[in-house]
Parts: structure tokens; C-alpha cells; sequence
């Protein structure tokens, strides 16, 4: 194994493994680059994910308390949970469904698209779509997207045919097996998805895309990499001159450790990135590093979400098969018209048994109504809202007053007020859901509220101008200039697409841009 | 363990309260109560048990709070035949959660709250008794454990029809992932070939 040493000041220190961190540490080690790769979780594998879905919860959840306020609902409904991350090798792309849309062209120019919608902070990303669009098609052929570049879509479960024909009979045409970074044969080093159901509790034929089975172990062939397990960043340092140089983190013995950096990549996911920008605050940047502008953990997304679950007489049996291997596409307009600006994906979504009470319905569903729908397990149907959130300057991340993890470390605290346009936007939503499941003869109904964060962004945006947001268009801070932000926070705006594959075009986008500087002498 | 979906963080034992927390055994001597029932006659359960008389024995909780609890569980989640046996596993992880003072407290007091006589009522009064602390967080606590624990048990899962672990089998690739015969299949177009080589 390659070992940097920490007073080593040439090499790039990147936190976070996850789809950002991961794909990075590869692009840049495969081109040559010294890389530290910092990971707070443990090095899970195939032979490890654990398939009781309680254990396969703790063994990649980030468990560390964070607490929440704000109008919403999720502070009711998920009081320990407000948002659910990884905290494993891999980070997210292990936990996730694998599902990759684009964001579209008119959503990366949301301020001219929606207007000036009060009480929203949009702004423009500062980024061309077209720039965008082909790092999409390198994202795809990387990941192995469904129906992009190619490659064939997944087969229908018998769940897919009951949202498939509901979508069909009211109307909607562009209902299909989805985007998704999921093998349907093996293809590099990756197998092929048995429609087992157990996506989220991290996929033992590595059929989905992960930077745990892909990236990372690419990244660690070229002899460039330092990966270190266990490994919890405390905060960022700089040097008189303004510039980032080590990065101190807890080891596994608890012990703090200070590994030098030419430059820092933080892509811990967006309420970690923030939390920990926030941490590294200094005389010279007393409200958090590269936060001169104030915006560091301001604008946090997490898109407008939300369970519809449909009730029937006959067997759906939804747990198994591909978990989100179903998508309706038309709603992702912008219609005005619909009393909501931005548009919003409906996507196929099963729960395990013990899982769905808890993650799938709101508090107040018990009684004769939570026994109905349980009673019906092996007959339901589900899917989940995916729309385009908007951004608003106080619902941010901060650091907790009140709570500390247990290092002492203040955690973090998730503020949201929901605004109006989600509002609307999950209410068209869940009752377009509804009647997708009453046209093809469903008992019963029901909806959640608005479910834990899986996908966090925005809190350290990308913008033209450095009042706006946190970083520029490479993801680099605005402040620091060998700081980059890596991961989901640097989305200017959420689009209605699940964030990974965005991520993952920014990364690829980035690490030529990092390599570019490196040998131009300028980083 | 899924309950940090909907446990508050201060009674989420394990996130920010430590489960170690130590107690006085005059405690446990005096609290511990016991919970019996049987098992229905030629049930999914009496049928892998050794004897149809089931006993738990309670380390924090009375045998008087036990019977609450398990009719608190009840009227939360009901299923009306799935037997008790399976409600007494969520009274034992109450119980176990209860070794935590804290924890302890707000259970006890709740339980106090409802009255020694809920269990012997009609459902619709004790739909009514809940209703009214139903924003307590001795209810937010019972509610996620309640939902976390029952569900999670292989008695559940016989019970719900859930397979659980499909890995070791294959998967449903060909065990009738699309078996589902009361809707037309989804044309090829905007579905995908089943697996294989020539899946591409």
C-alpha cells in the first residue's frame, strides 16, 4: 500500500470517497497525482453488506447525531434522521438506487428560467449546458447508464408494470425502466443485477456502479494513492498567504493526525462539506473557510420528495426486483401552469418490511390505517417524487449550539423552511401519483411528507459571482485558490435529477481542470 | 436499529445516549416484572416452539407495565392475527431500551399516564387515549420501537409474506421478479431484455 507521508506538502488530500471523492481520487491518481484519500467509515465489501436490512443500515449509515428545525415536516417525522448519508468506503454509491438522469439544460439557467420567485436565492449555474452534456456522456459511459450510449434498459418487474400501465392509462408517454448505473450483463469487472431488491443495503453483485468496486480500487493500482480508513476530518488549515496546506483529522485510534496538502478537495457530502468548511474557520476567515461571501451551508437542497404508495387486491410482491428500475419523465417540464415553477421526476421506489413504517409513512399514520396498509405488503406499490427544490438563503446547515458528536465536535444542524413552490409541486405530485395507482384499480392510497435527505446540495454553490455563492465553475472556492469543493454541494441548483451522475461529470470535469493547473505550475 | 428513521436523537439509545448507562440492581430486582401468553393452536409459531406457554421476563418494566405496553403496541400497529408473541418482542426491546434512566422515566410516566386499566379496554378507547398523547415523545419512542421492532422479526416476516435475503437464492431474476400476471407486459421498447449475454 502507498503511504505519503504527512509532512509530505505535495500531494492532493481529498475528503470524502463518494461518487465525487472516489471518481476524483482516480481521475488524479490514474494521471500521475499524489493523492491522500481520507474516509471516515470502514471498508465494506461484496462479501460483507450485510442483507438483514436493520445491520445493513448501521453498517453504512452516518449514525453521528445531527439535530433539525425549520417548518418542514422531516423534524416530526425523522427526528434522528433528517438526512441519510453514508459514512462507508464509497460513501453514497454504495447506499444508492444507482438511478441517473441528466439535470436539463433549462434547469442550469434557473434564475432566467423561474424568475425572480420571492423568498428563493436562485441563481445561474456559471457553467454552459453544453460544457455539461459532455461530461454527461463520459459519466454515462463510466457508469454504464441504462438506455444512454447504448446500452440496453433493465427488464420489467412486476412492480414496473403496475406503474407503467397507471402512468400509461392517464396519459403520460415517457414511462420507462429508467436511467440507472446498473448492470443488466457483467461489464467492467462489475456483475449483473439478479433483481434481488437489496440495492440500498449495498449490492452483492456490484451489478450498480460504486466507486468502492470501480474508482477507488483503480485509484489504489496506480500506486498514487493514500487511502486512509477511519479517518475523520476536524478542519482545514491555511497559511498566512491565504492558501489551504493540511488537513487535520481524528484517526482510528482517536488520536488527531495532520496530513500536509498542495491542495484540499472536500467532498464529504453537502451537510459534512458545510459542517466542516464551517469548522475551519480562522482570524482570516472567521465565519468558516472560503466563506467571505456568507454562503457556506446557505442554499441547502435536498429536492422536494416524497412517498405514493397504491393498495391492491392481487399480488405486487415490490421488493422484488431492481429497487428504482421505473421513471414517468413528463412532469419534468417547467409548466407554470401547474401552480409550481420546475418539474419533478416520479420514480418506482420499494421498501423492505421492517424498513417501511418507519422510512415510508408520516408519524401520524397508526392504528387501523398503518394495519391496512401492512397488512397489504405483499399487494402494494410505490414511488417516490423527485422534484427540483428551491433554494432559500436560511435554510442552511450551521453548527450545532447544543450537540456534539462524540469527539466533542459540534454537529450539524439542518434549517428548513419548506417553500410554497415545493409545497405545490409534492401535492401535484403525490396526486398524480395517486391516480396512476387508481387507474389501475387500487384499493387504497397513501402518501408520505417529505423523507429524509438522500441527496444533499447546494451548500457550497458554484457561481459567476463570488457574493453568490462558494465556489466557481470547477468547483474551486472563490477564497482559497487551492481549495475545491468535490461533491454535490457545489450544485448551484438541485434540477429534478437525482444528483449523482452530476456529480460524478463535475468530478471528471474537475480532475482535468486540477491536472491541467497542477503541470501548468499554477496550483 | 432503522427506528433513527423516527426516534427523537435524546431517546435514540446508541446515537446520543450511551446504552451502557449503568443502574442500581436494587432497581432491577424490585422492577422486574414477567409477561405470559400462548401461542394460538397450530399457528406459524407453535409450531417451531417447544411448548405453546410463552414467558418473558422483564428487567425494568412490572408485569402490569409489560401489559400495557404490549396493548399500547397493539393498538399502534394491529393486526388482528398476529399473536401476541410477536407484540411481546417489542415490550422486550422497551424493556431492554429502558436500562437507559432517561428512557426509563418517560416510559414509565406515559405508561403511568394511560392508566392500569388500558389493556382491558375497547379499541376505540384506546385509539382515543393515544390520540391525546400523541405528540409526546413517550409516544414518539413507543410508536418507532413499536414499528422498528415488529416488523423486523422473522415471525413478521412469515407473517407479511416477506422473503427477506434473496442473494443466496439468485435473486428473482428467474424466480419471478415479472411474474405478475393481472396487467399486459411492458413493451420491449420501454422496458429492456432479460439479463444475459446478449443483453446489450
Amino acid at each position: 500500500m502507498t503511504q505519503i507521508a504527512q509532512n509530505d506538502a505535495g500531494a492532493v488530500v481529498i475528503v470524502g470517497s463518494g461518487a465525487g471523492g472516489g471518481t476524483l481520487a482516480h481521475e488524479l491518481t490514474r494521471r500521475g497525482i499524489k493523492v491522500v484519500l481520507l474516509e471516515a467509515g470502514a471498508r465494506e465489501s461484496y462479501a460483507t453488506f450485510s442483507q438483514n436490512p436493520g445491520e445493513a443500515f448501521v453498517q453504512l449509515t452516518w449514525l453521528d447525531p445531527r439535530t433539525t428545525s425549520g417548518s418542514w415536516t422531516v423534524p416530526e417525522d425523522y427526528p434522528g434522521l433528517p438526512s441519510w448519508t453514508a459514512k462507508t468506503l464509497g460513501g453514497t454509491t454504495v447506499h444508492w438506487t444507482g438511478a441517473t438522469p441528466r439535470i436539463q439544460s433549462w434547469e442550469v439557467r434557473a434564475r432566467t428560467t423561474y424568475g425572480a420567485l420571492a423568498g428563493t436565492s436562485l441563481i445561474d449555474w456559471p457553467i454552459e449546458y453544453s460544457e455539461l452534456e459532455r461530461y454527461y456522456e463520459l459519466a454515462e459511459r463510466r457508469l454504464l447508464v441504462t438506455r444512454r450510449q447504448g446500452n440496453s434498459g433493465l427488464p420489467a418487474s412486476s412492480h414496473f408494470k403496475v406503474m407503467y400501465h397507471g402512468a400509461r392509462r392517464i396519459g403520460y408517454r415517457r414511462v420507462h425502466t429508467g436511467y440507472l448505473a446498473v448492470n443488466t450483463r457483467p461489464a467492467d469487472e462489475r456483475g449483473m443485477c439478479i433483481q434481488q431488491g437489496f440495492c440500498v443495503q449495498g449490492c452483492k453483485t456490484g451489478a450498480k456502479w460504486s466507486t468502492l468496486y470501480t474508482e477507488i480500487p483503480r485509484a489504489e493500482a496506480t500506486g498514487n494513492l493514500d487511502l486512509r480508513l477511519r479517518c475523520h476530518a476536524l478542519r482545514i488549515e491555511h497559511g498566512a498567504d491565504g492558501r489551504v496546506g493540511a488537513v487535520v483529522y481524528r484517526d482510528p485510534q482517536g488520536k488527531e493526525q495532520r496530513q500536509k496538502a498542495r491542495l484540499v478537495c472536500v467532498a464529504c457530502n453537502s451537510v459534512e462539506t458545510a459542517r466542516l468548511l464551517l469548522l475551519s474557520d480562522s482570524s482570516r476567515f472567521p465565519h468558516g473557510l472560503a466563506n467571505s461571501s456568507g454562503q457556506v451551508g446557505r442554499n441547502y437542497c435536498r429536492h422536494t420528495a416524497g412517498f405514493i404508495w397504491g393498495v391492491f387486491d392481487k399480488p405486487v410482491k415490490f421488493w422484488r426486483g431492481t429497487t428504482l428500475a421505473g421513471i414517468v419523465e413528463d412532469e419534468t417540464k417547467n409548466d407554470p401552469k401547474r401552480g409550481f415553477v420546475g418539474g419533478y421526476h416520479l420514480e418506482l421506489a420499494a421498501l423492505d418490511l421492517p424498513s417501511l413504517p418507519l422510512a415510508g409513512f408520516p408519524c401520524t399514520l397508526w392504528g387501523r390505517d398503518l394495519g391496512f396498509l401492512m397488512d397489504h405488503y405483499d399487494r402494494m406499490a410505490g414511488m417516490l417524487v423527485n422534484g427540483e427544490d428551491m433554494p432559500r438563503s436560511d435554510n442552511r446547515i450551521t453548527l450545532s449550539t447544543s450537540v456534539k458528536d462524540g469527539a466533542g465536535v459540534p454537529v450539524a444542524h439542518i434549517h428548513v423552511d419548506e417553500h410554497g413552490n415545493d409545497a405545490a409541486m409534492r401535492s401535484h405530485a403525490q396526486r398524480q401519483g395517486r391516480a396512476i395507482y387508481e387507474a389501475v384499480g387500487a384499493l387504497r392510497t397513501a402518501t408520505s411528507r417529505q423523507t429524509p435527505a438522500t441527496h444533499n446540495m447546494c451548500t457550497a454553490r458554484m457561481s459567476k459571482d463570488p457574493r453568490d455563492g462558494v465556489v466557481d465553475g470547477h468547483g474551486r472556492a472563490h477564497d482559497v485558490p487551492n481549495l475545491y469543493v468535490s461533491d454535490g454541494s457545489a450544485l448551484t441548483t438541485p434540477g429534478s435529477a437525482n444528483p449523482t451522475l452530476t456529480i460524478v461529470a463535475l468530478a471528471l470535469r474537475q480532475a482535468e481542470h486540477i491536472a491541467h493547473e497542477m503541470s501548468s505550475g499554477n496550483l | 436499529m432503522l427506528e433513527a428513521f423516527a426516534a427523537p436523537v435524546a431517546a435514540f439509545p446508541g446515537v446520543a445516549v450511551s446504552m451502557s448507562a449503568t443502574y442500581p440492581r436494587r432497581d432491577f430486582l424490585a422492577a422486574g416484572g414477567i409477561l405470559t401468553g400462548f401461542l394460538a393452536a397450530g399457528g406459524p409459531l407453535s409450531l417451531l416452539a417447544p411448548s405453546r406457554a410463552w414467558a418473558l421476563e422483564l428487567k425494568f418494566l412490572s408485569s402490569a407495565e409489560g401489559a400495557t405496553l404490549l396493548a399500547v403496541a397493539r393498538t399502534i400497529a394491529p393486526h388482528d392475527t398476529l399473536e401476541d408473541a410477536a407484540y411481546a418482542i417489542v415490550v422486550k426491546a422497551i424493556d431492554a431500551s429502558a436500562a437507559d434512566e432517561r428512557v426509563r422515566a418517560t416510559v414509565k410516566a406515559g405508561l403511568g399516564a394511560l392508566g392500569g386499566d388500558f389493556a382491558a379496554r375497547a379499541e376505540p378507547a384506546r385509539v382515543e387515549a393515544l390520540r391525546t398523547v400523541e405528540r409526546s415523545e413517550f409516544f414518539a419512542f413507543v410508536r418507532a420501537k413499536t414499528l422498528g421492532t415488529l416488523y423486523a422479526s422473522p415471525i413478521a416476516y412469515a407473517h407479511f409474506g416477506y422473503e427477506g435475503e434473496a442473494f443466496s437464492k439468485g435473486g428473482y431474476l428467474n424466480r419471478g421478479f415479472d411474474e405478475l400476471d393481472w396487467l399486459p407486459d411492458v413493451p420491449l421498447e420501454d422496458s429492456g431484455p432479460k439479463a444475459g449475454p446478449a443483453g446489450r
